[in-house]
């Protein structure tokens, strides 16, 4: 290239759309939800399910029942704090939880590798019998299949799980109105960064471990405040920018929320800064946001710091007529930054 | 969190902008080289916080937007290969190639891995004798020394399955490239930190008698940058063109010698294509003749390619700072991370992925989304 002409304009060309499952469409950023829209909504839409909340709510014979699933393919199978039983008892019983329903009865269903330790599947069953005693529910039906070697990472589980909804409590992620807070409930990015941390082999000098834990007992404290609670999600796979982003995507709302408010633990924001992730977009497993009316954010608020999984809790931010479908945090230098939902998985940066 | 926080302490920036805001007297155009800087900028809102006298304009510093086209398909060509393990940086899988980018070779069956280092790469080619490891590196003088300590761990260990895909870009000729350009507009550098940690900054000294610029090199913590901005405003109000080092903590004159003997060792200058760009003299690094046999695109026997990129996407404008990223067409319609119409959209580090990010809500009301966020 001559040094004296001028720069020309060139760029790559687009990919085409893809024809196949990539990972990034598992990872609960925007590829998932163009999955759910594209393939799942036009193949089994209906009023029910087109609340795409993290559980169904239905009456049958007067009586609100709540029902969701859930899969968990995590790797490695157990990690500081917690291990996929666990985490899968947990996870069930926290979607029904966020639809204010008192989770009742779990299903079970594993998909076991071949050649899978039987102690392993002894344990994690010891495990998920401890989890659902703690959380007062029931594992009362289950399958068993199981795969060739190779075919599958030691197990999946398939849990699904029904719960009864309070009469009157109507929650949805549809219902968030400006002037409301938005409250949550404790540090972000623990689960995430400590299962990359086990995987990754990465040291670091205190053990982080995952915060999985069963979230109904600090939603009881928080209905029975009498507070009027618009909707609440467990901000899991995507982390708390996904969470949001969807609550303000179905509201058609804006949301402000403040870098200050937010608590990282130290030792997750140090290997986060190192892997060159955002906590904003990991994975948690006992955290839950909520929003509520202002009038009794304070009183939902100090309600939650009683329950063990709400010390922390705080109010982040509001929800704002302006830039609906868009949430945008506040910095601690009092600017402004957009926090988008991601295309697929965060990836590592090069430098 | 201790060493970083002091770099990140509000009441310090606002006293450091009070300072820019003071001695500000015209407009200035500075340009940051390095895409972790340009992350930083627009995460933390700089442009908000700046007087508007202050334009920054973002460079051509982001490895991942910058890897030709025509490497990208080599190793989508080799990551295809039914007895290869492919190893890579994270955000060089979504980087498309001509036809697809490395996660759809993952999933058409390939065998694609995300590393953090090189030396997991020469582990996996240790434990797996049988396949052939190749490891793609990508990257500025910031990532030369540990590919060419790779190549000379397998060389040690006799590894005779272990390959590099380099691909390796320097940052001076670039800047020669931008400043000799008859539309070039910028007037200051904020020089890459890392860059410098490795090979120093005395030859940045020459670039900045030669084109009369101040350069400052500077670190990545918000604090780092605009201390460097207000070293760069200092002298350009008093008509100053020095090479400043505000990233003293990390960056000496000469650098890292020990790591510069292993580049040498392993790599050698040449002529270098920049994916929106073009070919850039003396701009790159290959591997030498001696290593031969670990070099990936000798030993694969690829063709050298050309490939025609999209006329639409201003990339290279926005690479060069004549453009930002916001008046570009395509921006957040027809471009976005999960659907890259160019590099500069596809990694983190990228402008356009950057403003998309965080800085979206800037854009002119062509946008699906409001231009203006107000305070509550």
């Amino acid at each position: 290239m001559s040094t004296k002409t001028e720069l020309t304009i060139t760029c790559p060309a687009p990919i085409p759309a893809g024809d196949k499952i990539l990972l990034g469409h598992g990872s609960g950023g925007k590829l998932s939800a163009q999955l759910v829209e594209r393939v799942f909504l036009p193949a089994f839409g209906n009023p029910t399910l087109d609340q795409l909340n993290d559980q169904a709510t239905f009456a049958i014979d007067g009586v609100r029942l709540a029902m969701t699933t859930d899969s968990f393919v995590v790797k490695p199978l157990f990690f500081p704090g917690g291990d996929i039983g666990s985490l899968a008892v947990h996870g069930t019983v926290n979607d029904l939880a966020m639809g204010g329903a008192q989770p009742l009865f779990l299903s079970v269903a594993f998909i076991l590798e071949e050649g899978l330790p039987m102690e392993s599947l002894q344990k994690i069953a010891d495990s998920m019998h401890r989890a659902a005693d703690a959380a007062g529910v029931q594992i009362v039906t289950g399958d068993t299949k199981v795969v060739e070697q190779g075919k599958g990472d030691g197990l999946f589980i398939n849990t699904s799980g029904i719960g009864v909804v309070p009469n009157g409590l109507m929650l949805g992620s549809e219902k968030a109105k400006p002037g409301d807070k938005i409250i949550l409930s404790g540090s972000i990015g623990d689960h995430g960064i400590a299962i990359l941390a086990q995987r990754e082999g990465l040291e670091f000098e205190t053990t982080i471990e995952s915060d999985t834990a069963p979230l109904h007992k600090l939603v009881d404290a928080m209905l029975g405040t009498g507070a009027a609670i618009r909707c609440m999600r467990d901000p899991t796979r995507g982390g708390l920018s996904s969470s949001l982003n969807e609550i303000a995507t179905r509201s058609q709302v804006g949301m402000m929320i403040e870098e200050e408010q937010i608590v990282v633990r130290e030792e997750v924001r140090g290997a986060c800064e190192m892997l060159g992730l955002d906590p904003l977009y990991v994975a948690n497993e006992g955290k839950m946001i909520s929003i509520v009316e202002a009038a009794a954010a304070d009183r939902v608020v100090a309600a939650m710091r009683e329950n063990v999984y709400g010390r922390e809790a705080r109010v982040i931010g509001t929800v704002t007529e302006k830039h609906p479908g868009t949430v945008v945090m506040r910095t601690a230098f009092g600017t402004t930054r957009i926090v988008d939902m991601l295309a697929g998985d965060q990836l590592p940066r090069i430098c | 969190m201790k060493y970083i926080d002091e770099f990140r302490n509000p009441k310090i920036a606002h006293k450091l902008v009070d300072e820019i805001t003071r001695k500000v007297s015209r407009e200035w155009t500075m340009m940051e080289i390095c895409g972790g800087q340009t992350h930083t900028l627009v995460r933390y809102g700089f442009e908000e916080m700046l007087p508007k006298q202050i334009n920054l304009v973002h460079g051509p510093g982001c490895p991942v937007c910058v890897t030709p086209l025509e490497v990208v398909d080599k190793a989508i060509e080799i990551a295809s290969m039914p007895d290869v393990i492919f190893v890579s940086y994270g955000d060089m899988l979504r980087v498309p190639g001509s036809q697809k980018d490395l996660f759809h070779v993952k999933a058409d069956g390939g065998d694609v891995r995300v590393v953090y280092t090189p030396m997991e790469a020469v582990k996996l080619a240790k434990a797996n004798p049988e396949k052939k490891v190749v490891f793609f590196g990508i990257g500025f003088e910031t990532t030369a020394p540990p590919h060419a300590m790779a190549v000379l761990a397998a060389k040690r260990e006799g590894l005779k399955n272990f390959y590099l895909l380099a691909s390796h870009v320097l940052v001076p000729p670039a800047i020669r490239t931008l400043l000799d350009a008859p539309n070039n507009c910028v007037q200051a550098f904020i020089a890459p930190g890392h860059v410098c940690t490795v090979v120093g900054f005395d030859q940045y000294e020459s670039l900045a008698k030669k084109y009369k610029v101040p350069i400052v090199v500077a670190g990545f913590e918000p604090l780092d940058l605009l201390e460097a901005i207000h070293m760069l405003v200092m002298q350009l109000e008093e008509g100053r063109c020095e090479v400043q080092n505000q990233y003293a903590r990390s960056v000496t004159r000469y650098g890292n010698l020990p790591a510069q003997r292993a580049v040498e060792e392993v790599f050698e200058v040449c002529d270098r294509k920049w994916r929106g760009i073009g070919e850039i003299p003396l701009s790159g690094m290959r591997i030498r003749e001696e290593f031969a046999a670990f070099d990936a695109e000798r030993v694969f026997g690829l063709e050298d390619r050309t490939v025609e990129e999209s006329k639409e996407c201003i990339a290279a404008q926005v690479l060069m700072g004549l453009k930002k990223p916001l008046d570009c067409p395509a921006f957040g319609t027809r471009c976005k991370p999960e659907m890259p119409l160019g590099a500069p959209m596809v990694s983190p580090e990228g402008a356009c992925s950057a403003y998309y990010q965080y800085k979206r809500h800037l854009a002119p009301s062509a946008l699906p989304v409001d231009t203006h966020v107000g305070t509550d």
